[in-house]
């Protein structure tokens, strides 16, 4: 049952995904509000999904598809409260993608993949993933703003008004989104990296932090680019292109982070 | 539909004329009175504003001499006016104050005001009496449609003035002005009016700086702002959001190092250039960096011209609508024709009937409840047969030109003293009634 409740969701993601490819070209408020009372929809079904994986005790806090559906609605979570506080629909325009493409990936019928080592405390392993999904969902909110801030940037640049000016939020409302997502995710993030660190000692067979670990370098990596990103937009005001290039090298160090699971010894999955 | 309306616009007479024309909010009450008064007018009203001076009858016969009002009442010779006045009846008429109300006649097409500016007319005709039944199911109706149009089409969403391009770009980089500083470099005319403008969507503090000191002081003063010596400008222009630029300067005066000093010290918080000044005070290579918007004179016009030119396409999507309601009105108004009509058809066979109940109920003796019935219901249904085709007919030639034709027809056979019909429609609401603009 979960994995048909994640399957309606999915089904409503498809719009928000659909609209977030029409929106790049053209607007339409009809559509927009259509994507976003689909995507509401979705979050329901998605809640519903996770409470009954939840309830069933069929939940397995380590599997991949778990982590992949939770995430998508951390993300989505935080695309509501945006929308709540600024009425915009069009961080959905990076958001959407994401979110449909990791509810694709979990609602697959296939046999999830487990993490491979023994976890003793299983309270610490709760922590880290929500922490650090959490830490994600803002990273990924914060890299849709950046690459919004830049769209609507050159828009304006450029002096010829097209109607995605219009669509975009101003200048200034991206640049918020953006750097809130910042502040509030790296705290998580950060947590999130420390709790992994509680799980990884305390676990028999890893028992320490090996940081010549594929996992753990990307992982450090992400988080000094964070960091860093949190840093210059605190000390230097960054914004627009070169905060755009440090969300990207984030995202895209988060990424390997994630497909870093399949290499890493201490942090492997594995078919169960 | 006998709607007949006469008047002239900015397209069809010079200002000279117009101003001729023109009648001062104080008399139209009383202008709207003697338009009334005058031959062959049931119901009148005056639209007079900057642009147009347009008189909207309801007439008894279709053919007021509404030319001969306006000689009379403004005292002018018919070759003054004449060649300048355009005459509308019936459906035309209703179609021109449609476009009116809708602002597709406007000088700025979709501008807002006119709408106002109807309504009050209105509001005052209908205060003292000028507007009744007729006119006012007219002009409620052309109410909706400038209502239909304003809400599905985007003929009055941008803005076509500079000045007004310039706060829709700076909320489109700040979102809310509220608390921006704005920073006038050079006090011309032209920053003036676009201050004015950011100060009116609620900018905060103004700074202003001249090479003339004193004119920087009279034009802070006029915003309660602050003036500032013209060579303190570098040290305290980062202080400002939005900087409107017009000094006459030979040469640019902002360059590309001033905008990244300004950015280092707003800690690269975004900074809106507004130059109008010709050559430009602000040079090209600023508005390459990041954070920096430089919008000169030639890009204002260009985004008013583009903004115009949607506004063109809009309205032909708003004419669309205007000829449906116009033809929708029309309908309604044919088929309100022939009510009193058919009412009073209605009346006549019922009077016939109970008359020849009444005459043959001596005759047939005591009749029981059932017999009574029996009676009723054959009476009645005699009558429903006769009445059936002539009210078909009267229905259908409703939606034909040859309305009018029938329901003479209709009446001289059955010798009908048809009654005006009775004219109360809801009014407009109150809170549709405009202020003037």
């Amino acid at each position: 049952m979960p994995l048909l409740w994640l399957r309606f969701a999915l089904g409503c993601y498809f719009i928000g995904l659909v609209y977030a490819f029409v929106a790049l070209s053209r607007t339409s408020d009809l559509f927009s509000r259509i994507a976003f009372h689909a995507a509401s929809m979705g979050m329901v079904f998605h809640f519903v999904s996770l409470t009954e994986t939840f309830l069933s005790g069929q939940i397995v806090w380590a599997s991949v598809h778990n982590g992949e559906s939770l995430l998508a609605f951390l993300s989505m979570t935080f695309f509501m409260v945006i929308y709540v506080l600024y009425k915009t629909t069009s961080p959905g325009v990076v958001v959407f993608p994401v979110v449909f493409f990791l509810t694709f990936v979990a609602a697959l019928d296939e046999q999830p993949v487990l993490l491979t080592a023994f976890v003793s405390h299983k309270g610490w392993l709760i922590a880290h993933i929500i922490l650090i999904f959490t830490g994600y969902a803002a990273l990924i909110l914060s890299f849709g703003a950046s690459l919004l801030y830049l769209i609507q940037e050159r828009r304006l640049k450029a002096k010829k008004p097209t109607s995605l000016i219009g669509f975009l939020p101003a200048l200034e409302v991206i640049d918020q989104i953006g750097y809130r997502s910042l502040l509030l995710g790296f705290p998580f993030m950060t947590l999130g990296l420390l709790t992994g660190s509680v799980v990884a000692i305390t676990t028999p067979t890893i028992g320490r932090v090996d940081f010549l670990d594929p996992k753990i370098l990307l992982s450090v990596l992400m988080w000094a680019v964070y960091m860093v990103m949190v840093f210059t937009r605190w000390n230097s005001g960054w914004r627009g292109r070169r905060a755009a290039i440090l969300a990207s090298f984030a995202f895209v160090a988060a990424l390997a982070a994630w497909a870093a699971n399949y290499f890493s010894a201490m942090h492997r999955f594995g078919t169960s | 539909m006998r709607y007949q309306l006469i008047g002239l616009n900015h397209k069809s007479a010079p200002l000279e004329v117009r101003e001729r024309l023109a009648i001062p909010e104080s008399r139209l009450p009383d202008t709207c009175r003697d338009l009334t008064a005058f031959p062959g007018i049931e119901e009148g009203m005056v639209i007079s504003t900057c642009n147009r001076v347009e008189i909207v009858t309801h007439t008894t016969n279709g053919h007021a001499d509404l030319r001969a009002f306006l000689h009379d009442h403004f005292h002018l010779d018919a070759s003054a006016l004449d060649p300048h006045l355009y005459e509308f009846r019936e459906k035309d008429a209703v179609r021109h104050l449609f476009r009116v109300a809708a602002s597709l006649d406007s000088m700025v097409v979709g501008e807002a005001q006119i709408l106002g500016q109807v309504k009050e007319a209105y509001a005052t005709a209908r205060a003292v009496g000028a507007v009744r039944g007729q006119l006012d199911q007219l002009f409620s109706r052309a109410f909706a449609v400038a209502k239909r149009v304003r809400s599905e089409t985007a003929v009055g969403s941008s803005s076509v003035s500079i000045a007004s391009v310039a706060v829709e770009l700076a909320k489109k980089i700040f979102g809310t002005l509220q608390g921006k500083n704005v920073f006038i470099v050079g006090a011309g005319k032209m920053s003036e009016l676009a201050a004015r403008h950011l100060m009116a969507h609620g900018c905060g503090s103004i700074f202003v700086a001249n090479r003339t000191y004193e004119r920087a002081i009279g034009l802070a003063q006029k915003f309660d702002g602050q003036a500032i010596k013209f060579e303190d400008l570098y040290n305290t222009c980062d202080r400002a959001d939005i900087v409107i630029t017009s000094t006459g300067a030979p040469h640019a005066i902002f360059r590309k190092e001033h905008g990244e000093q300004f950015l280092s010290r707003r800690k690269n918080r975004p900074m809106f250039f507004i130059d109008i000044a010709v050559p430009r005070d602000v040079s090209p290579d600023m508005g390459k960096l990041d954070g920096i918007f430089t919008y000169d004179i030639d890009d204002l016009q260009q985004a008013v011209a583009g903004h115009i030119a949607d506004r063109r396409k809009e309205a032909e999507r708003a004419e669309a609508i205007i000829a449906s309601e116009v033809e929708k009105f029309e309908a309604r108004q044919s088929t309100l024709d022939v009510v009193p009509t058919i009412v009073s058809l209605q009346d006549h066979l019922e009077t016939i009937r109970q008359a020849e109940i009444d005459r043959v109920r001596g005759r047939m003796g005591q009749l029981t409840p059932e017999q009574e019935m029996a009676v009723e219901a054959l009476t009645r249904g005699i009558i429903n047969k006769v009445m059936h085709t002539p009210i078909t007919t009267l229905k259908s030639a409703a939606k034909e030109s040859e309305a009018t034709t029938v329901v003479d027809v209709v009446k001289r056979l059955f010798n009908l003293q048809v009654k005006d019909r009775d004219v109360h429609p809801q009014p407009a609401k109150k809170d549709e009634v405009g202020t003037r603009q």
